[in-house]
This record gives structure tokens, sequence and C-alpha cells, in this order.
């Protein structure tokens, strides 16, 4: 179980180099840095120019050298500061880590509590008119482009007033918040775009499970149980869901690409400070030392998900044994 | 002598099996449409798609108006789908008509109808010019009324566009990015699946790994990245197709998957050794006997991957890195909807989401469709 551990986190490590190395090589060759923008602005001195460009070597188009600069501190856990925003990378990136993964763990609880039942019913009435509805709702599900949905979420929240219409928390009163009242407005705030991101995923495991459900429902050992005089629902729950659930897991961490993505997508639309309009900002201004460690941070998140999906498939399967 | 390469040839064989009495004698793209003609969905997806994609070969034909022409002065006007008339004061039926428009306060986009002037729909009237796949120059429009009447549709963006109009000239560039961006990133798909799964080895286990990193990275930040290794674009046919070209690299991977996993049980049969003994080049094999059968695979995963090409120019244009105004994408257009009181006061804005929404479902009931009737468990 250790050794397993320690064996899948060094693998992220020639992952992360290579990505990392990747983007930075696109970053050089990508026309243009941010001081050609800041070149354009009179009341920036030269000389401070001149010293950005010696401190980051953006004058060199050298990818492995640039690359170097940058992984070396890095390594060493500084980061380096942000181009755009006059504050450390660190104290820009985790407040951001932190509501993306609000984001993206709130909406997989919500796909995965929706899913699961949705798809045992499924299976349990298959080709019944509620086999079929729920059918219609998890290609619309898939169908739905996050955009729109997150805009149609908007325009819903605009209309009745129940929810607020983007953001984290309420700008306005967050200062004078008790620490529960904070809880409560972050959570407000978080419903909406969670139901959005959530639906892409729900979609998915709702088919997946439904598969899973009826190919297992087929089999020996269910008819067993029943014939031993076990309910229909402990049979369900106890000896089928077991079974179904194994490939869903596995999903899950191929998953997480799509679900990273999608909350680029709705955390812009929202105004949710997220990880992913940090990495789109950050690149359209050009502030490399945040594209870097935002990527960094991508890749971790995506390492981690998968290993802890291998950890929840071991919990759920005894027949697999982490070695 | 007899060329090696005559006896292998695929027309010849297919020639020599229909001249046979076979009773059964269907190819498997046969087998392939009658099964999915019986699957009803999928042949709604195919329908609805067939529409759109004329409407969108068609666009200026259609579409009232070209995608920039602009009435400054008609910001935001309602949808006049449910404000053509078809009686007149008397109740009697008459030609449809709109009334003239009345702007009452521009800056709140008030407007009431004029009632004193009607604009009778004509058919195949007169308008701006276009061309029709880049070949017939013509200012013939469906149907639209006489100026100074205007007709929107879908009603007006923040500019006075009409909304209906560009819809249409943005299907073009939406929905063909889909088609061409699938063919492109399949061709590769099928190279790299083919070599891989063919050589196995050394050469299997690096594209394998390079198609592993593509799947596991999310794809749109990727894009995006790329996107900035081209900077802004001159042209709207030039953004056109760096968007094609990064989409179609991130795409292949996919399919090389797939390909690589059949390629590499097909090489076993008696035919590929066949032709190996026979003298052939690796290249010949891949591409005239191994590939072809492969393509009702093809076939699925193509059709399954293509909302994800419309989905991606979607969202590039709509964070403002695709295609730029005044051109029209169905992505550039919903983004007058990201400003909230917009999006309150004048929710036709999200028009376009819907559009959007039905061409992704159809690609995605077609794909479903083809896929349960290449899967050979279901009965023909």
């Amino acid at each position: 179980m250790r050794t397993f551990l320690i064996r899948r986190l060094l693998a992220a490590i020639p992952l992360i180099i290579v990505v990392t190395f990747i983007t930075k090589a696109l970053l050089v060759a990508s026309p243009g840095n941010y001081l050609d923008t800041i070149r354009l602005t009179p009341s920036i001195s030269r000389d401070y120019i001149a010293q950005m460009e010696r401190t980051y070597h953006l004058d060199s188009n050298n990818v492995f050298e640039r690359y170097w600069y940058w992984f070396w501190p890095a390594v060493q856990g500084d980061f380096g500061y942000s181009f755009t925003k006059s504050a450390s990378v660190w104290s820009l990136i985790s407040e951001r880590v932190l509501n993306t993964l609000l984001l993206t763990g709130s909406a997989l609880v919500f796909s995965w509590v929706f899913a699961i039942p949705l798809g045992m019913i499924a299976a349990v009435y298959r080709n019944r008119w509620l086999d079929k509805l729920i059918g219609f709702i998890s290609f619309f599900g898939l169908s739905i482009p996050s955009i729109f949905f997150s805009l149609l979420m908007i325009l819903f929240a605009a209309k009745t007033g129940w929810f607020p219409a983007g953001g984290i928390h309420n700008q306005v009163m967050w200062d004078v918040m008790t620490p529960w009242e904070k809880f409560i407005d972050t959570l407000w705030h978080l419903v909406l775009p969670m139901i959005v991101l959530g639906t892409i995923g729900l979609a998915q495991y709702v088919r997946q499970m439904r598969s899973e459900m009826i190919e297992t429902l087929s089999q020996d050992f269910i008819r067993t149980a029943r014939a031993k005089g076990l309910s229909r629902w402990r049979v369900l729950t106890r000896h089928a869901l077991g079974n179904a659930i194994n490939p869903l897991v596995t999903i899950f961490g191929f998953s997480l690409a799509t679900l990273l993505a999608g909350a680029l997508l709705t955390e812009y639309v929202f105004g949710w400070p997220g990880l992913g309009t940090l990495i789109f900002d950050a690149l359209s201004s050009k502030d490399e030392p945040i594209v870097m460690a935002s990527v960094v941070m991508l890749v971790l998140m995506l390492v981690v998900g998968n290993l802890v999906a291998d950890l929840l498939l071991a919990v759920i399967d005894p027949r697999i044994r982490l070695e | 002598m007899i060329d090696p390469s005559k006896l292998s040839d695929r027309s010849d064989s297919t020639h020599d099996e229909t001249r046979l009495p076979r009773s059964r004698g269907r190819t498997p793209s046969q087998i392939l449409w009658l099964k999915l003609r019986r699957n009803r969905t999928a042949m709604l997806g195919l329908y609805t798609l067939a529409v759109m994609y004329v409407a969108a070969m068609f666009a200026g034909f259609i579409a009232p108006y070209r995608f920039d022409n602009t009435r400054h002065d008609l910001p935001f006007h309602a949808p006049m789908l449910t404000r053509i008339h078809v009686f007149d004061d008397q109740g009697r039926l008459t030609k449809p008509f709109v009334y003239g428009i009345i702007p009452i306060d521009p800056q709140l986009a008030t407007y009431k109808d004029d009632e004193s002037a009607r604009y009778p729909v004509h058919f195949f009237t007169r308008g701006d010019n276009y061309r029709v796949l880049w070949l017939i120059s013509s200012n013939i429009h469906l149907f639209g009324v006489d100026e100074p009447g205007h007709l929107f549709l879908f009603g007006s963006d923040q500019v006075g566009q009409d909304i209906f109009s560009r819809i249409l000239y943005g299907a073009q560039v939406s929905l063909s990015i889909g088609i061409v961006g699938i063919v492109i990133s399949t061709i590769i798909g099928m190279i790299v699946g083919g070599i891989a799964g063919y050589f196995g080895g050394a050469t299997d286990f690096a594209l394998m790994r390079t198609v592993e990193v593509l799947l596991a990275l999310p794809s749109l930040y990727f894009i995006l990245i790329l996107r900035q290794l081209f900077g802004a674009g001159t042209s709207s046919v030039q953004i056109y197709f760096i968007i094609v070209i990064i989409l179609a690299f991130i795409g292949w991977a996919t399919e090389a998957r797939v390909i690589r996993g059949m390629v590499m049980s097909l090489k076993e049969h008696e035919y590929v050794i066949a032709a190996r003994a026979m003298g052939f080049s690796n290249s010949r094999i891949i591409v005239r006997h191994i590939l072809p059968n492969t393509f009702s695979f093809v076939i699925v995963t193509a059709t399954l991957s293509v909302p994800f090409f419309i989905l991606s120019e979607v969202a590039l244009s709509f964070l403002g890195v695709g295609i730029q105004e005044p051109e029209a994408s169905w992505g550039n257009m919903l983004v007058a909807a990201q400003n909230n009181r917009f999006l309150n006061d004048f929710p036709w804005v999200l028009i376009p989401g819907i559009f959007i929404f039905l061409a992704v479902m159809a690609w995605n009931f077609l794909g479903d469709g083809l896929r349960d009737a290449a899967d050979p468990r279901t009965l023909s």
C-alpha cells in the first residue's frame, strides 16, 4: 500500500516535467511576451523593464535556458512573482486552487449522488417509460453546452432571485459576516455552478451505471440471492450495486480531465474565481509564472484524482490488491 | 506475368462478389445503414443534421440580411417571429406583413410598432449581396421586407444585427469546423494508430504514451495554450484554420487509440499474412488492407467526436480567442449574454445556444445509433 502510493506519486514527476516543459516551450515560441505590452506604457521606466528582462531571462529564446530558470527555483518551492499582480504566485494561486477544488468536488458529489440511483432505476425498469425518461435526461445532460447551460442558470437566477447570479460570495456583506454566514453564503453561490458542472458527468455516469447494472442483474449470483429469499431491495443494494459500481470508479479517473476543462467555462461564465479563469487571464496577459504554477497544480490535481480513483477501487473490490 | 497488386485490388474482389449468386451478399456498410435506418432517434439526428447543414450551405439565400448588416438605431429589438401579422384591420386574411419600428428610447432599447406603415413579407426578394459556396453570387433572398422596414425574426443584437441571419452565417463556421476538424484528425489518427498497431514495439510505446498524455490533459487548457502560439491572427479565414488545426492536433488521440487496438488484432489475420508473403510493402498493407477494415469503427468514433470540435470552437469564440466580430459564430454571438443586464432584459441573445444544443444532440443521437449498428452483437 505504502510502496504503491510512493511509486504512483513518483510516476507523476516525469509527467509534470513533460507537461511544464511543453507549456514553457509554447510560451517561449508564442509571439510577444509580457514586457512587450508594458513597453507601450510610457510611465514604466526602461530600467525596470531591463531589470525584469534580466531577472526572468525573457530576452532569451532558448527554451532549455528559460525552462531551467523556472524549474530550478520551482523545485525549491519558489514559483516566483506574478508579472501583472505584484504578489507571489503562491499567495495568488492557493485560494484559486481551493475554489476550484470546492467547485469540482461538489460537482462530483452531485453527479454521483444522482447518477447511481438513476442508473439503478433505469436498469431495473429497463425499456419502460421511467427508463426512457432517464435516458432522455442523460442525453440532455450529455448534449447541453456548459456555456449555454450556465447562461440559462444565470438567467434563471436573475429572473427568480432565488440564487445569486454569479460570483463566489456576496461582495457587499462579506466583511461583516460571521463565519457561519460566510459558509452559508458560499454554499448559496455554489449551487448553480455545481449543478451545471455536475450535469456533464451525471449523464455519462447514468448511462454507464445502467448498462453495468443490466449486465450484473443477469448474472447467476443475483438469481441465487433472489432464490435464497432475499428481498429485491437487499439484492439490489448489497449484491448488485457493489459489482456494478467498479467500472464507474474507473471512468471517474478518466473523466477528471473533462471535469477540469468544463470547470474553466463554468468558472468563466459564473465569475467563480478558480484556477481555470486564473490560467485564462494569465495566458491573455502573458503572465508566465502564474501559467506555469497553475499548470503544475492542474496536473497534480489530475494525478491525485486518479490515485484516489485507484484507492477507491481497491476499497470497493476486494479482488484488487495494491502493490 | 500478373502484377501481384492486381490480385488484391478491392474493387475487383467486390465486383466478383456481386456477380456470385449470394443471397446475403451485403457489404458491412450496407448492413450498418440497414441497422441504422431502423433506429428512430438516430434517423431523427441524421435528418436534423441534414437540415442544419443544408441551411448553413445556403445561409446567404435563406438569411434576409448579411451577417454584418448593422442597424445602429435598432439594438436589441425583440424577436418579430410572433409579430408577423396575417390579418388586416377588418380581420381578413392578407399577405403576411410586419409593422414599421419606431425607436422610443435607444438607451433602454424600447420600441413600438408603427401601425401606419406595413411592410409585407416578400418571397424571393432582392437584398444584400452574398455568395453560395464561394461560387454563385446573388442578391435574391428567400424572404425579406422592403426598406426602410426591417425583419428581425429572432430579434437583434447589441449593434442591431439580425440574430436569425447571424445564426445561419454562424452555422457555416460552427458546423463546418466539426466536419473539417474530424476529417483531419481521423486521417492523423488512422496513420498513427495504423503505424503503432502494425509495428508494435518501441514505436507503439512512444506513440501510445503521447496519446495517453493528450487524453489525460484537460483539452481546453491545452487548446488555449496552443492558441497563444499563433498570436491574434489577421483575417477570419486565418483564424478559422488556426482553430481547425489546433483542434485536429488535439483530437486525433481517441481515434488513434481505437484504430491501434483494431489493427493489432487485424494484423494477425490470414489475409494480412498472405499479403506480406506476396511481398507487399508495409505501408501498402496498412493503407489498402488493414485500415479499410476498421472503417465502421472509424465512422462511429468520428461521429461521436464531432461535438468536441463544435463545442471547442464555441468555447474559443466565446472566450474571445476564436472567430472575431463582425464575423458570426455561435460562440461569439453568446458573448452578449455574458452581460447580466443584456441577459436579463433581452433573453433572445441566448437563441444561438439552442442551436448549439440541437446540433450537439443530433450528432450524439447519430453517433449512438451508429455505435449500436456497428456492434456485431446486435442482430441485423
